[in-house]
């Protein structure tokens, strides 16, 4: 019953905007959902002292983490942002959001806006 | 490299487990990709599988895909989509090939007879007229989507129709959304529990394929977007 | 409960708990550009949450809202990109939820009781 019996699409068919915009969603989100238990974990090490958080603070000093760490801070900002449009398209009929460029440049805006808040404030290291 | 005045052109041959096959074809000043297609079984190659009806863009019958795209023929000019002089031409994708460039639609079609896409009205004929004014936001809301004529362009342009068999489809779903709101459709309970769950417009996740590509400038994702509001407010009521 | 009831309020649950952590994401996005315009260490960032009952009910619906919609998104691409159905996805979303709630809980605890 599951034996292929039609053609699917190719890259060709899926370079629009807006199906760039749910796999950075759906991409961004699956990283995160990974993420959380790490960060969940890390914070329990506050249980045994803040001697114990504190080394492990100074773990994640180091340049790889810090990285690590404030992509996951983009990942979490440009989900939140997809997030927003859909919410928006799903419930808010009346803005016209028919037009994915619409909804997508609102979107990169408010994205850029959101970097411009990143880049002001100043990283530890 | 193909001179200005000739096309190469990849064309499905055989059923989904075929092969594309190589065919030169002169090219014109205008000339559209259905003018490509006919000129192949007529003059080149009579074997050839196609469809193909009023030709002017208002029976949905020529959809295929052209460079990797699902597109109406008769609508779409050479030199839109063959700068370099290369066509590769397939069939719909989503549904079964029946043999070159011909699909079958029935799944298409069952589905959207699953979503409720038959009008059940309330009155008789011995009622008086329905009067709907064309300005209710709700016939407004109507006519923006009504226009659909089942060409299927956007079921082969949809992700979840692929992910997902069971999925309904834009098409399915925009025409159940013109019922819904209908104001003379007597059947809108079954509607929506025809066309909530994963079946159903919850499956849609925006990737806006349908709206992106339809002929007709429709919007399913609009459509479908208004199908989880109501299915939403119907479960959270109870009435789902 | 039909299919077509259960899936809706699967949905109505994600966009719900997806509604919470746009707001708590947002201030928690703050919070973390706060402390690290600040250079606050462990001990200083322990000072200010241990005891604080408002911070603590903030990130519990944090957590919440989290393992509602994280394991749902997750459910979505197992059925999508792996095919995956019926009781085995459900088994899957149920251990997805568990282990972001447990760890999650144990986390606000840690920094805030």
């Amino acid at each position: 019953m599951s034996a292929v019996v039609f053609r699917r699409n190719g890259w060709r068919a899926r370079s629009h905007p807006a199906y760039w915009a749910f796999v950075t969603h759906r991409l961004s989100g699956l990283l995160l959902t990974a993420f959380l238990p790490v960060h969940f974990l890390v914070l329990a090490q506050a249980l045994n002292g803040p001697a114990a958080l504190d080394s492990v603070l100074r773990w994640t000093e180091q340049p790889l983490v810090r990285f690590v760490e404030w992509t996951v801070v983009a990942l979490l900002a440009i989900h939140l942002i997809g997030g927003l449009r859909l919410l928006a398209i799903e419930w808010l009929p009346r803005h016209g959001w028919r037009n994915s460029r619409r909804s997508l440049a609102v979107g990169a805006v408010l994205l850029v806006a959101l970097g411009f808040a990143l880049a002001l404030s100043p990283e530890s290291t | 490299m193909s001179s200005d005045r000739t096309l190469e052109v990849s064309v499905w041959r055989g059923d989904v487990a075929g092969r594309f096959a190589a065919y030169r074809v002169p090219r014109h000043a205008n000339q559209t990709v259905l003018d490509v297609v006919i000129h192949i079984q007529r003059e080149l190659d009579p074997t050839l599988s196609y469809r193909f009806a009023c030709r002017v863009g208002v029976c949905g019958s020529c959809a295929m895909t052209v460079n990797g795209i699902a597109r109406w023929t008769c609508r779409t000019h050479v030199n839109k989509v063959a700068a370099d002089g290369r066509l590769e031409l397939a069939p719909l994708a989503h549904l079964p090939v029946i043999r070159d460039l011909v699909t079958d639609l029935r799944p298409f079609f069952d589905k959207w007879a699953r979503a409720g896409g038959r009008f059940q009205g309330k009155t008789t004929r011995h009622d008086p007229l329905a009067v709907v004014r064309p300005d209710a936001p709700e016939r407004r809301v109507v006519d923006a989507a009504i226009e659909c004529i089942g060409c299927a362009v956007c079921y082969a342009s949809c992700d979840l129709v692929a992910w997902r068999p069971d999925y309904l489809g834009p098409a399915a779903l925009n025409r159940a959304w013109t019922l819904v709101n209908d104001a003379r459709d007597g059947a809108r309970a079954e509607r929506l529990a025809a066309v909530a769950g994963d079946a159903g417009c919850h499956a849609c996740h925006t990737q806006m394929g349908c709206s992106k590509r339809c002929p007709k400038h429709l919007s399913p994702t609009v459509s479908i977007a208004g199908l989880k509001r109501l299915t939403a407010r119907a479960a959270w009521s109870g009435a789902l | 409960m039909t299919e077509a009831r259960r899936q809706t309020l699967l949905w109505l649950a994600q966009r719900a708990s997806a509604a919470v952590l746009a707001v708590c994401v947002t201030a928690h996005l703050a919070t973390i550009f706060y402390v690290a315009r600040e250079h606050l260490g462990a001990a200083e960032i322990l000072d200010r949450t241990r005891g604080s009952w408002m911070l603590a009910m903030f990130y519990a619906v944090f957590v919440v809202a989290a393992a509602v919609h994280a394991p749902l998104g997750v459910r979505a691409i197992c059925e999508e990109w792996l095919g995956w159905r019926g009781r085995p996805l459900d088994r899957a979303t149920l251990v997805a939820a568990a282990l972001l709630l447990a760890p999650g809980l144990g986390a606000v605890w840690a920094v805030f009781a």
